[in-house]
């Protein structure tokens, strides 16, 4: 059993193995998409590795975080669709 | 915000296999080597995740050879700016990294590119190496319908690393044309190595139809993709599906070289034997120079590493094996040439430009990416272009201009630091 890292994710408490990403985090939990788009579309994850932008989050108050190039950690406050 | 200041003899940005080659070479010349990556592990793309348990022999082997090196890996900061000659700037989380040195090496990689079509801004529909890149990252995939589309060898391998870790693939969706995967077929028996991995491949991948002259031509669902809508000739049909997993091949990310200065050709960086660029002390390895896969990253880096570490004689046996490899990049190339009949994908609402939510329609009332930019603002969101300025440039012919300074999002401290003049040149406080 790998260890677990228990962050909040909107609010919610996640766990998730050690060395999941933000963006995977998000999408196990069933939240399903990262942001709003300029005309409100729900989007999420497209390029993996921090080129798209589409992923961005806020994390620990720091916003417009590239979600997939973050490692998740203990006490982690992420929020979506800021 | 801790600010930090480094000086190496090289520093290379970049921390895939073709930098972990060059940190590697450089080093056991007995020069000090800095290594940058916005990732927090090295790996880059085809070896993420990778750095606690190799999955090959030879990453294995790569990872070995870098810890054994004392090189100084600056984690999870972006290059975003020149401070000066010689200086580079990058972000992290909590810090600003003023990045200082006498040789530097590129080894920026390569990005997927992305084509519009109705639909492809979802939730679930992504690149074909983005959803590696998240299965690679934690996201379960076990049980889920995926289809692969787009064009390139990545799809095939990408499919390959999804099967085994439980996704049902329901088929591969290749644009190129049959003669041309046969031709490509055939030219595959004059590199065994590559002929092996793709015999390997073929066999992890049974049971999954490889369909060639096959594309999406939409993605539908209410608030992610539910289903998605094929074409094969004159065969249209639509599969449910968790997961579409689209790219059309790679573009080399050459954003910084061209910040620095550094002549393009055809989209590629110019290097020269050495695989130094037209900016004298300035090398370029992998993807960027064209792209060419991991034997011709992990060759190219080693060659930088030793030319940089002013051991040019040590890299002089590689070059056969680069001179093999490059035939094999431009054989890819020709194979998976984009057909013209994907410029007909979008429908008037598409969206092009991601960030800024501008569509089809808007676009192809301009007729050059400066005129687009300035009335639609596409390629002027956080991405800089780097999705919408490769689809741009196939749908409409445009050449998208280099990118500016800072190369990416940069914090405002962060782009105090960078400014020509006012706070100076030290980001000391």
């Amino acid at each position: 059993m790998p260890e677990t890292c228990t962050l909040s994710i909107d609010g919610a408490r996640v766990s998730v193995p050690q060395g999941t990403t933000v963006a995977a985090a998000v999408l196990l939990s069933g939240v399903p998409g990262l942001r709003r788009s300029v005309r409100g579309e729900q989007r999420g994850p497209l390029c993996g590795m921090g080129i798209c932008f589409e992923c961005r989050v806020t994390i620990n108050g720091r916003p417009h975080a590239r979600s997939c190039q973050v490692v998740c950690e203990h006490g982690m406050e992420v929020r979506t669709n800021d | 915000m801790t600010d930090a200041v480094r000086s190496f003899d090289v520093l290379i940005v970049g921390a895939g296999p073709a930098g972990i080659a060059a940190a590697c070479a450089a080093s056991e010349c007995g020069r000090t080597v800095g290594m940058v990556d916005d990732n927090p592990t090295p790996g880059g793309q085809n070896w993420r995740g990778e750095a606690p348990t190799p999955n090959t022999a030879e990453s294995a082997a790569w990872y070995r050879r870098l810890l054994a090196a004392e090189i100084d890996f600056v984690r999870g900061a972006s290059v975003f700016a020149q401070l000066g000659s010689g200086v580079l700037l990058a972000e992290s989380a909590d810090a600003i990294h003023e990045l200082r040195y006498a040789k530097l090496i590129l080894a920026t990689g390569a990005r997927e590119r992305f084509l519009p079509f109705p639909g492809w801004t979802l939730p679930n529909v992504m690149g074909a190496g983005g959803l590696q890149a998240l299965v690679k990252s934690g996201l379960p995939i076990s049980g889920m319908r995926v289809i692969v589309a787009g064009s390139g060898p990545l799809l095939l391998a990408v499919a390959a690393y999804l099967k085994k870790h439980g996704a049902r693939v329901l088929l591969i969706a290749e644009q190129a044309t049959r003669a041309r995967l046969v031709r490509f077929a055939a030219g595959l028996l004059r590199y065994p190595g590559k002929l092996f991995q793709g015999m390997e491949m073929r066999r992890s991948l049974s049971g999954i139809p490889y369909l060639s002259d096959c594309w999406t031509v939409s993605a539908e669902g209410k608030d992610k993709l539910e289903r998605a809508t094929l074409r094969q000739r004159q065969k249209i049909w639509t599969l449910e599906c968790d997961y579409l997993a689209c790219g059309f091949h790679l573009v080399p990310n050459t954003e910084l070289a061209e910040l620095l200065g550094c002549e393009l050709r055809e989209g590629s960086v110019r290097v020269d034997e050495w695989q130094e660029t037209s900016v004298a002390g300035v090398f370029c390895a992998g993807e960027p120079t064209g792209i060419g896969g991991l034997e011709l990253a992990l060759a190219e880096g080693q060659i930088t590493g030793y030319a940089a570490a002013g051991q040019p004689d040590t890299a002089r046996p590689i070059f056969s094996e680069r001179r093999k490899l490059r035939r094999f990049a431009l054989l890819l190339e020709e194979t998976f040439r984009l057909r013209k009949e994907l410029k007909s994908l979008p429908g008037a609402e598409t969206i092009v430009c991601r960030c800024e939510d501008v569509t089809f329609e808007r676009l192809r009332r301009h007729n050059s990416w400066r005129a687009a930019k300035l009335e639609t603002r596409c390629g002027m969101g956080p991405c800089q272009g780097r999705v919408c300025g490769a689809a741009a440039e196939f749908l409409f012919g445009w050449q998208a201009e280099p990118v500016r300074p800072p190369v990416f999002p940069a914090s405002v401290e962060a782009l105090a630091v960078s400014a020509p003049s006012g706070s100076g040149s030290s980001i000391r406080d």
